[in-house]
């Protein structure tokens, strides 16, 4: 299987030749990987060096004259970088660009703490009418790249992880998709999550939502669920980024009825350890196993 | 579309006078901190509206028209007095200056004034665009419209400018003109200047006294192909 950066390249290369409105903007990285788009599309096809400021900059300037731009770069230094001009450079001029990331929030630990963005999803919580897609499968990645690209002038994110889920889920963009349905509470599995909290619910009586867009916030699909699969309003999430990022989304959706949340992801505490992937998920409880102890409590 | 807006352009520039605008600027008051911010622009911006740039009232939204970008969004006043004096703002809206109803910030706002191309006010955000948007025109074969951004000498210290200024010059963005207002503001000094910093990276540049209509012209209608432009204006020093 391919991973949904390499799906990345892609789709963006084959879409760059399809679309003249489509500019894609590069900070170093990925950029050998598109050397083929550059050489067909040398002006739409722009690498700045490694100048991330310029990067959100220069994608605000081409969408000032009617481009829709493409930044690109790792999470760290595509969204908590160059942050005010994520704020000022597009949202505050009105205008959008789809940002596409690479490294999430612990794709990468050896590399350390510089190259972990678990508050990315958070930060841009912050700003007005930001669109935040989370796929968890390369399939999901192209679905929600082409919707992204032809989504108007919308500000949009697209957070790819190395992290991946065996089989891509049947997404419609903006919508929870409910994978297993029970009876015992709802769990809501983010993106690249959703393989370790089927393993983890496994057994339980419990509806597990899967969400590939977390923004907008599909709260009518969860308060549907929660109606369709018994009274108790018990919620858990689960996120690949910060732990509670998606929370104050899901107390708005159930704002007029008695609900209990638990949510799970990365902890806000720095992990100070190097190591892999794996080591990391287990450290911060979001293996199948950590997430079904703390699940299990919490639902039963 | 050129021959229009030729046509209109030379209609505008009958519009308005450079005596007029310490009227019109007299009009907004509250924000006389930066009255030296506002008149050190003065000079710069009058003679790129009235004689240098391709845009009118009747252009604003046209996609080949020129474009300046004001990045150093502080002291806003002759830009608006400009402006006012060009057609694109009402002089009768010039007295409600930084009000709740207002389109006239303390920095301008592109969603709520016609004629402004960026909102700014957050020193180093302008160039970045500018960058961006000269992208834009030449990946749509736009190759006739010019991009200045104006910056002031304190606003240079941003490191996002040179973020910009290396990338321009190295990708030769040569519809790119930079305008810097020196008016020794900049804590720590530019030494050797600050032209010198644009050249570097491969900028044609020029530098002249800012209150020079003249020499103001020459500069920014200086030839520079395959490069871009700035013109450092140099003004009498902020604690004068």
């Amino acid at each position: 299987m391919d991973t949904m950066r390499e799906r990345f390249v892609d789709v963006t290369t084959r879409l760059l030749d399809e679309d003249p409105r489509l500019a894609l903007v590069l900070a170093d990285i990925t950029a050998a990987s598109f050397d083929p788009a550059h050489e067909r599309h040398p002006d739409r096809v722009v690498n700045v060096g490694i100048r991330e400021q310029l990067l959100i900059g220069a994608a605000g300037g081409l969408a000032l004259t009617g481009m829709r731009p493409i930044a690109h770069t790792f999470a760290s230094f595509l969204v908590e970088r160059p942050f005010e001009q994520v704020k000022l450079s597009l949202s505050h001029q009105g205008v959008g660009a789809v940002l596409v990331s690479a490294g999430g929030s612990y794709d990468n630990p050896a590399a350390g703490r510089t190259h972990m963005a678990p508050g990315d999803v958070a930060l841009l919580d912050t700003l007005p009418d930001w669109t935040v897609h989370v796929p968890g499968h390369p399939e999901e990645a192209e679905r929600l790249l082409r919707h992204a690209y032809a989504d108007g002038d919308r500000n949009v994110y697209v957070r790819l992880s190395a992290q991946q889920n065996e089989t891509p889920v049947a997404i419609e963009p903006g919508r929870l998709t409910a994978v297993r349905t029970g009876r015992g509470g709802v769990v809501v599995a983010v993106g690249p999550v959703l393989d370790a909290v089927l393993a983890a619910t496994e057994g339980l009586d419990a509806t597990v939502l899967y969400a590939a867009t977390v923004r907008p916030f599909d709260r009518a699909g969860l308060r549907a669920a929660l109606d369709a699969h018994g009274g108790r309003g018990d919620v858990v999430l689960v996120e690949p980024y910060l732990a509670g990022t998606s929370a104050h989304a899901v107390h708005e959706a159930l704002a007029d009825r008695p609900h209990r949340l638990l949510a799970l992801g990365v902890p806000r505490a720095e992990h100070r350890h190097y190591g892999s992937m794996a080591e990391h998920l287990a450290a911060y409880g979001l293996d199948a196993a950590g997430l079904r102890e703390r699940i299990g409590t919490f639902l039963w | 579309m050129t021959t229009s807006t030729t046509t209109s352009t030379t209609e505008a520039r009958a519009r308005g006078r450079f005596e007029d605008l310490p009227a019109l600027m007299s009009l907004m008051t509250g924000d006389e901190k930066h009255n030296p911010a506002a008149t050190s622009t003065l000079d710069a911006l009058w003679v790129l509206y009235d004689r240098v740039l391709r845009v009118t009232p009747a252009t604003a939204d046209a996609q080949d028209r020129d474009r300046m970008l004001l990045s150093k969004g502080h002291g806003p006043m002759a830009y608006y007095a400009v402006l006012a004096a060009k057609g694109f703002i009402d002089p009768a809206v010039l007295p409600s200056f930084g009000g709740y109803d207002s389109p006239l910030g303390y920095h301008p706002d592109r969603m709520l004034l016609p004629g402004v191309e960026i909102s700014s006010g957050s020193l180093g955000q302008g160039l970045p665009l500018g960058v961006g948007t000269a992208l834009g025109l030449r990946a749509q074969g736009l190759n006739g419209p010019a991009v200045w951004v104006l910056l002031g000498d304190a606003e240079f210290d941003e490191g996002s400018n040179h973020e910009a200024v290396a990338f321009a010059g190295a990708y030769g963005l040569d519809r790119l003109h930079a305008v810097v207002i020196d008016n020794s503001s900049a804590t720590h000094g530019w030494q050797g200047g600050i032209a010198q910093r644009f050249a570097a990276a491969g900028w044609s540049t020029a530098t002249v006294d800012g209150r020079d209509h003249e020499a103001l012209h020459r500069a920014y209608t200086a030839e520079h192909p395959g490069r871009p432009h700035v013109v450092v204006a140099t003004v009498e020093p902020k604690d004068s």
